[in-house]
């Protein structure tokens, strides 16, 4: 009995229940929305968001934030869908399609660094530097790309098929591709002792030190791992939609993930977030972008709702953490 | 103290050099909707090879995103540098209305290319369209009843809900529908807004078809649209059972041809669009042509010209069908 | 121990000795801003023949403007130690509220009335959930963001709404030769001047960034000092959305799309301090004419826009570097 009790009362029932109600009661108007075709709809809507939430949480329990993922993406997209361009000119040969996998991987942390080392050595907030980034690494894919955009031609089949076909069950790689990362995130965080010291300096910058935690080397480690999880998304990103824009590609995505972050329970305060609850906080925002076509809502409304879910979800965390689960339970009254 | 008159002593001299200069072969810039946008490639290559061919000097620029003022200072810019001709995309019906009319103050030629200000039309002094945008519904229609057999349930994605060029076909196509008895047993039963993002677009066609089991085709007159409804088509590979067609670049869309998943879909040359522009717009300048409507012209590679209502040009008569016979003859 | 922010560097000398001067006068962030500024000048004349002429400066300044003032409040809140990102939504969801009821035959006093006050609301909204709720500002102001832009698409969808044509054209009204816009950012800049520097309500504000705690010990109403800081944001946001409606002639749901970039690079070029406590409005003032001469230098030499967000990324990653270096140099 205590156990569920403690079980009902954690933050991640909280978004699950939100879940549920939110699917059940579209499901009253259009009961397409509870079949397994919307669910392979709703998986295949947040991948790129659950992959670079995993970074961006990590980052944000460390007390810092990454404005900058969206245009890393970009980049880093950029940088693989030109070698697939321009490979025969470079090098004199086709490149094996994976090949810009661990190139955007690469180049994505080598950015997140960029962002951690300007954070730390020059003791910089982050919001401002990766606000700056953004800026500087968006005009950077418009400059290597000469503003060109990389057509579907371009982007190997085999690339491509990761957001098509299927090992298993229907659902395409893309999908294991994004859970499988959440759960390396997990292991990460609760089983590693680096892990658990990012919480530690989360929830209090000032004594971390004083535990013999190396804050300098674990906040560069947090934002190249931010960094790499964005280019990861990058490639993907060229996967799902078969073409890399200078100009759209990412553009945007920075605000989806903070929110989806922040829906799932993670703290702006540091020290506070579960992988678990990012996952949910990921979901419950695929069902919303899902749901709103499906009932016929304009897309001019999406982003006051998004902006709506997010200062609900502010509020929700707030109260919790002031007033603990008689918080919780008067909210959801 | 000393510093300001330095300055002011520098601007002057910098002035000088600048009025000295402002006697050179016509200047011609186009100004794109945004930087990036694969469509424009094609059109500023018209407008340079035109360029060439006719000796003026040309230059494109565009801002980094396609917001509604972000033309502004551009246009500005341009008419500082003395430019002669400004071409442009606009990227809102009438946010541009005051800095045009400055510009054609000074006495530069304003042409609208690709796109124009619907309700401001006094603000350019010509526009440039690919076709008669009265024709394009009709078309579209005849596409896709072709590809179903004229029988069935049909759909629309398009790009905003407000996007005029996109608004105005949506129209001819229910009119089409409506009027033609040909197209009796086609039902249009939705028109959806990609808002012209893949994301959103594909989420819209996904609940196309989860919300019409039975839909057989569906009419995307939007490059974003057409690709990303493709796409979803040919992932869950039902290329037999939805016929997705409307207006795409045929650089998008050769994949998708190819492999079967688009039998066909339409547009025009955005090349000629900057072709003929160069061409109408030095006329215009030298007196050869006359900015009036009903007045004709001739243009090599195009034939003759005529002005039509409102000061509109078409580059040709019907829309180009791609398909995969000819698909690899279109470079852009 | 403080657990408010990441505290300040340090200066490793606490005994140093009292530095001279002209130090005290010149070793400041805005000496670097002015300093920036005339190699800007310099730069932009080098790039382009038709860039140093005041008039065309003037207009160019006029497109910023509304941003510049918005800029300058933005400089207290910072200095108050919270920031503000919603002030470019609030002036397009204000703007389109005005808009909105003027088209609905609303007499053009009473919108501007409504869209100010709604501005206000959305100032006291920020206010309430920063200062009522303990929220951080930056991620609350990201929210609101978000939620003000949004509203302002669900009122007027996609589409630009007019305003009466003889509401358009502040730009157009010049005060000796100076336009308007322009005249009432140097006013504003002059009066918030005195108030942060030479009033007592401006040197509690420097108390309340410094230490909030402190600042309530000494008596200071931190609460009442940020609420009325974030209501004039609101209002000064407003205000700036209705002074862009009339330059453009039309709203439209993108009004000042990403402006927030734009507003906290000014505020931080011109020196102020992140974390609250330094800065001056001097600085933010100096800070806007650089950022106008480095964009419009670039535009009008028609340098590639990617280049323009690599200079401006770049300016604000130097220019809080060089502001904290300078602080951590400076006495604490």
């Amino acid at each position: 009995m205590n156990a569920l009790r403690s079980i009902l009362l954690r933050r991640e029932a909280g978004i699950a229940v939100m879940i549920v109600l939110f699917c059940l009661a579209v499901g009253a108007f259009k009961p397409q929305f509870l079949t397994l075709d919307q669910l392979r709809i709703i998986l295949l809507l947040t991948p790129l968001i659950m992959i670079a939430a995993m970074g961006q949480m990590m980052v944000i329990v460390a007390r810092h934030v990454d404005l900058s993922i969206g245009s890393i993406l970009g980049f880093s997209a950029m940088v693989s869908g030109m070698l697939y361009r321009f490979d025969i000119d470079w090098f004199g040969f086709d490149v094996p399609w994976w090949t810009g996998i661990p190139l955007s991987i690469a180049v994505g942390a080598v950015l997140g660094l960029i962002n951690g080392l300007l954070i730390q050595l020059f003791r910089l907030p982050a919001i401002i530097v990766t606000l700056g980034t953004l800026s500087l690494y968006r005009g950077m894919t418009f400059i290597i790309s000469n503003a060109k955009q990389i057509d579907r031609q371009w982007i190997p089949s085999e690339l491509k098929g990761l957001s098509q076909t299927s090992p298993i069950l229907g659902i395409p790689w893309i999908i294991f591709i994004a859970f499988g990362v959440a759960l390396l995130a997990y292991v990460f965080l609760n089983h590693t002792r680096v892990g658990r010291q990012i919480y530690a300096i989360g929830s209090n910058p000032t004594a971390a030190p004083l535990r013999g935690i190396k804050v300098t080397q674990v906040t560069l480690l947090v934002f190249t791992i931010s960094g790499a999880l964005a280019g990861l998304a990058g490639i993907l990103y060229a996967s799902r939609w078969g073409f890399v824009n200078p100009s759209n590609t990412g553009s945007g995505f920075e605000f989806q993930v903070i929110a989806a972050v922040v829906i799932g329970g993670v703290s702006i305060n540091g020290g506070v977030g579960t992988v678990l609850g990012t996952v949910l906080g990921v979901l419950l925002l695929g069902c919303v972008a899902a749901a709103l076509p499906l009932l016929g809502i304009p897309g001019t409304s999406q982003a006051a709702i998004y902006g709506a879910v997010i200062l609900i979800a502010l509020v929700i965390d707030r109260t919790v953490r002031r007033q603990g689960i008689v918080g919780l339970r008067r909210v959801r009254a | 103290m000393l510093k300001k008159t330095l300055l002011l002593g520098l601007a002057a001299g910098l002035a000088f050099a600048g009025a000295a200069m402002a006697q050179d072969p016509v200047k011609i810039v186009y100004i794109g909707k945004n930087t990036g946008n694969p469509y424009f490639d094609s059109i500023t290559g018209g407008f340079e090879d035109a360029c060439k061919a006719k000796g003026c000097e040309f230059e494109f620029v565009a801002p980094a995103t396609a917001e509604a003022t972000s033309q502004i200072p551009f246009i500005e810019a341009q008419i500082q540098r003395g430019v002669n001709v400004i071409g442009i995309a606009p990227n809102s019906p009438d946010a541009l209305n005051q800095v045009l009319d400055d510009a054609r103050a000074k006495g530069i030629l304003v042409l609208t290319v690709n796109g124009d200000l619907t309700g401001n039309e006094s603000h350019r002094d010509a526009t440039i369209l690919p076709v008669n945008f009265d024709i394009v519904g009709r078309d579209q229609v005849e596409m896709v009843g072709s590809l179903i057999g004229y029988e069935g349930e049909i759909a629309i994605l398009s790009a905003t809900t407000e996007a005029p060029d996109q608004n105005k076909w949506i129209v001819g196509m229910n009119e089409t529908l409506k009027t033609d008895p040909k197209y009796a047993k086609m039902n249009l039963v939705a028109t959806v807004y990609g808002d012209d993002q893949p994301e959103k677009s594909t989420t819209e066609m996904e609940a196309l078809l989860s919300n019409y089991p039975n839909l057989k085709g569906v009419i995307a007159p939007t490059t974003v649209g057409i690709a990303a409804a493709a796409q979803v088509v040919q992932s869950r590979g039902i290329a037999d059972k939805v016929q997705v067609t409307g207006l795409g670049l045929p650089s998008e869309m050769r994949d998708f041809v190819k492999d079967g998943t688009v039998k066909a879909f339409q547009l025009w040359s955005p090349y000629n669009e900057g072709w003929l522009a160069v061409h109408f717009a030095l006329g215009v300048l030298d007196g050869s042509i006359k900015n009036e409507v009903g007045s004709t012209f001739e243009v090599p590679n195009l034939g003759t010209i005529t002005i039509n209502a409102n000061n509109s040009i078409n580059t040709q008569a019907e829309l180009t069908t791609f398909t995969a016979e000819n698909i690899d003859d279109f470079n852009f | 121990m403080s657990t408010l922010e990441t505290p300040a560097p340090t200066s490793g000398h606490d005994a140093a000795p009292a530095r001279p001067r002209w130090q005290v006068v010149l070793v400041r962030p805005e000496t670097m801003t002015l300093i920036l500024l005339i190699l800007g000048i310099f730069a932009g004349g080098l790039l382009s023949p038709f860039f140093l002429d005041i008039s065309y400066i003037l207009r160019s300044f006029t497109l910023y403007s509304e941003f510049a003032m918005v800029a300058l409040v933005l400089t207290m809140v910072i200095i108050a130690g919270e920031i503000d990102l919603s002030p470019a939504a609030n002036m397009a969801l204000s703007a389109c509220i005005f808009a909105w009821l003027q088209q609905a035959g609303v007499p053009i006093p009473a919108a501007v009335a409504v869209g100010l006050a709604s501005g206000l609301a959305m100032g006291a909204l920020n206010a309430f959930m920063v200062i009522g709720l303990q929220l951080p500002s930056i991620i609350v102001t990201i929210g609101t963001l978000t939620l003000y832009r949004g509203l302002a698409q669900v009122i007027a969808g996609d589409k630009s709404i007019r305003v009466p044509e003889w509401f358009i054209g502040i730009d157009k009204i010049m005060v000796a030769g100076i336009p308007l816009p322009v005249v009432l950012f140097v006013v504003v800049a002059l009066v918030l001047g005195i108030v942060l520097g030479g009033t007592i309500f401006g040197r509690q504000i420097y108390q309340v960034g410094t230490s909030e705690v402190a600042a309530r010990h000494a008596g200071i109403r931190a609460a009442r000092i940020k609420l009325v800081l974030f209501l004039l944001v609101g209002l000064v946001a407003a205000t700036a959305g209705i002074m862009t409606a009339s330059r453009l002639g039309s709203v439209r749901y993108d009004l000042g799309l990403g402006g927030e970039l734009q507003m906290v690079l000014m505020a931080m070029l011109g020196g102020t301090y992140i974390f609250g406590g330094r800065g001056t409005i001097l600085g933010t003032f100096l800070a806007a004419w650089l950022l106008v001469i480095v964009s419009t230098g670039m535009i009008v030499a028609n340098v590639l826009p990617a280049v323009q967000l690599v200079v401006l990324g770049a300016l604000l990653i130097v220019s809080i570097i060089a502001t904290n270096f300078i602080y951590s140099r400076t006495q604490r």
